[in-house]
């Protein structure tokens, strides 16, 4: 069914079993991670603004099952799910979180700014929209050294007001790029509803007004994420140019860690942990008779725990490295 | 290819146009991005460029001034060199988060994972009268800018050598084309282009007088204004920085030690522009008992006014720098 090249495992049909469990454990390993991230900030342990995507995972998972190493991805500011399902590592990433030596940016990042080149994440945004020209640069740039790494371009709902969605958007299907959007759609745009500031039918009447097309999910099913990130791909990789994944989802937290969502409506916070993508994919897997789901569980809850230890006993960056990587040429060395 | 001293007289397009085209025969992964650079670009920049590299390598775009930052930025992630056309500066507010907050900030945020290495050219200054929205020049607010390259030339031989530089730098550079200078000739060396150095400034005049700092499109004038200085018996010593950052202190330092007086000319708005920068570091520098006198010469704090007369009114012209010449000479 998929044409999908450089993909770890090329099944889509949702009925591979190892294929579940493997999309399973990378869910559980980022709400693993994004809970252990939350401890540690109202520990003090993390300086800084932290957003995380508890109630998101299955869109990250479900698409990035679909990218080889040499496919690129950009994210946002809600972005530690993305790395984490395109490769990158959680000790890493604790340690860029905590600002230590040895985390992915040497402590110059942090959460909104995780990168791992070497698997292919171009790098979290901390401007909404921020990703969507980097994006299908990227594309542009793989289709003119005749690469067949396609781009996938993660953003929020809250993007699509902003004009470089607009501009993006049309280049990127005037160009027939490689190039698959995800509009990560939890309906909220930082403290906002993003229906009440948005005016028309939303993302998708957008997105094919400008020639891009593509298919709306519900993002909370895992396996419909899958299947719908393979099909688009495999559209995107034949050269058929862009695309857009609608996942539709829920975040469980407020926009940021200091943020309790006290501001939420209790019953749409309850319908919303309802449809938890990890608890629906682990009814689907128990009743297939998958017997290892607590052991995932227990092993990401173990190796977080272990990365957040790691990263809080780690070295401070040594403070003269504030003067590295700025530019080459015309570099201050001021102390 | 040619004697080691043969010339070529070009314009200051066709000199930077040289330049891009010799670096994209050398460098497969070099393109242009921009609104109708396939056509040749504003002012036949990229002539000739869409039948010898082909639609993509030189691709004309929507007018989408961020995702043209931005897809270059993007490019270059993957590792091509692409030198990202903004047609004419002041459209560059338009792309300010993919310049300020993406290109300059990728390679420190991300721990030195990325070499976003793009050539953003923006011709700036007066031209023409073209008014407010198409006559600015605010290189000092990239000269604060962490991260980046500025350059801002002012002759044909500067143009070529510094657009070299610029392709091969890894580093994002910000290439201010003098667009009022377009069309002025200059001579230099047939064949193959040299990349000049970023931070060396050029010395147009010597002189033991008075050091008169400047750089891009004003730079003619003030040559003529040191003519006609030297004329009054006020031989100033001329420099052209060339580049605003990095910018070649040393060589303003050695000047000043020398002539004790300094007069800083741009275009720009005087109020916070660079010339604020190069006085007070002469003086921290040299020390204030070893400055006679430091002063700038830049625009009024105005936007800049369409009719000739009200723009005339506004300008940086021969007359002034003179004036203020004499001025910082005799003080």
């Amino acid at each position: 069914m998929s044409k999908t090249k450089g993909a770890s495992r090329t099944s889509a049909s949702g009925h591979n079993l190892a294929r579940l469990t493997d999309l399973y454990a990378t869910m559980v390993r980022i709400r693993s991670f994004e809970e252990t991230a939350l401890q540690a900030h109202k520990a003090s342990e993390i300086p800084g603004p932290l957003h995380v995507s508890i109630g998101q995972e299955g869109v990250a998972a479900g698409v990035c099952a679909n990218l080889g190493r040499a496919d690129r991805i950009t994210s946002n500011h809600r972005g530690h799910g993305h790395a984490l399902a395109k490769g990158a590592e959680a000790g890493r990433m604790f340690l860029e979180l905590f600002g230590r030596e040895g985390g992915y940016c040497g402590g110059k990042g942090g959460s909104m700014h995780i990168a791992d080149f070497s698997v292919g994440m171009l790098g979290a945004n901390g401007v909404v929209t921020g990703g969507i020209p980097i994006a299908v640069g990227a594309a542009q740039g793989l289709k003119m050294l005749k690469s067949e790494a396609v781009v996938v371009c993660f953003f929020g709902d809250g993007a699509v007001n902003r004009g470089p969605f607009l501009e993006g958007f049309n280049w990127a299907a005037l160009f027939r790029l490689p190039v698959l959007f995800v509009c990560e759609d939890n309906g909220v745009a930082a403290f906002t509803a993003t229906a009440s500031v948005t005016a028309g039918p939303g993302v998708m009447a957008r997105a094919e007004s400008l020639g891009v097309t593509g298919l709306s999910v519900d993002g909370n099913d895992v396996i419909a994420v899958d299947a719908a990130a393979a099909q688009l791909l495999a559209d995107v990789r034949s050269g058929g140019g862009p695309r857009i994944l609608h996942a539709r989802t829920y975040r469980w937290t407020g926009h940021t860690s200091t943020d309790a969502a006290a501001w939420r409506v209790p019953a749409e916070v309850a319908a919303g942990k309802a449809g938890c993508p990890i608890a629906r994919l682990r009814t689907t897997l128990s009743e297939r008779g998958a017997k290892d789901l607590d052991t995932i569980d227990a092993a990401a809850a173990a190796e977080m725990a272990a990365c957040r230890a790691t990263a809080h006993a780690a070295q401070w960056p040594r403070p003269s490295t504030a003067f590295d990587d700025v530019q080459d040429i015309g570099a201050v060395r001021h102390v | 290819m040619s004697k080691a001293d043969a010339t070529i007289e070009v314009t200051l397009v066709d000199a930077g146009r040289l330049a891009v085209q010799q670096e994209m025969r050398r460098d497969p992964t070099v393109w242009v991005l921009g609104e109708d650079v396939a056509r040749g670009g504003l002012w036949g920049q990229y002539r000739g460029f869409l039948e010898e590299f082909g639609p993509e390598r030189v691709v004309s775009t929507p007018i989408s001034e961020s995702t043209i930052m931005g897809a270059g930025l993007g490019a270059a992630l993957v590792g091509t060199r692409p030198i990202i056309e903004m047609r004419i500066f002041d459209f560059v507010m338009c792309a300010m988060d993919e310049l300020v907050n993406q290109i300059a900030k990728i390679r420190y945020m991300f721990g030195g994972q990325a070499r976003p290495a793009v050539v953003v050219r923006m011709p700036h200054g007066m031209w023409r009268n073209s008014a407010a929205q198409h006559s600015q020049m605010l290189e000092s607010w990239f000269v604060h800018l962490p991260g980046v390259i500025v350059v801002a030339p002012s002759c044909a031989e500067d143009e070529a050598g510094l657009m070299v530089s610029a392709i091969r730098s890894d580093d994002p550079v910000l290439f201010f084309d003098p667009k009022d200078l377009w069309p002025l000739t200059g001579t230099m060396p047939a064949g193959e282009i040299a990349p000049i150095p970023f931070g060396k400034a050029r010395r147009l005049r010597e002189g033991k007088d008075l050091t008169i700092v400047t750089w891009s499109a004003i730079v003619p004038k003030v040559s003529e204004a040191a003519a006609s200085l030297a004329e009054q018996g006020v031989h100033a010593d001329v420099l052209d920085l060339r580049t605003l950052w990095p910018w070649d202190e040393a060589a303003v330092l050695a000047s000043v030690a020398k002539t004790k007086r300094l007069l800083v000319v741009h275009e720009a708005v005087e109020v916070g522009g660079f010339g604020g920068e190069i006085v007070a570091r002469v003086i921290d520098q040299l020390g204030p008992s070893n400055v006679k006198i430091a002063k700038r010469l830049g625009a009024p704090r105005l936007p800049i006014p369409f009719s000739p007369p009200l723009e005339n009114q506004i300008r940086v012209t021969v007359d002034k720098i003179v004036a203020a010449g004499l001025a910082a000479a005799r003080a």
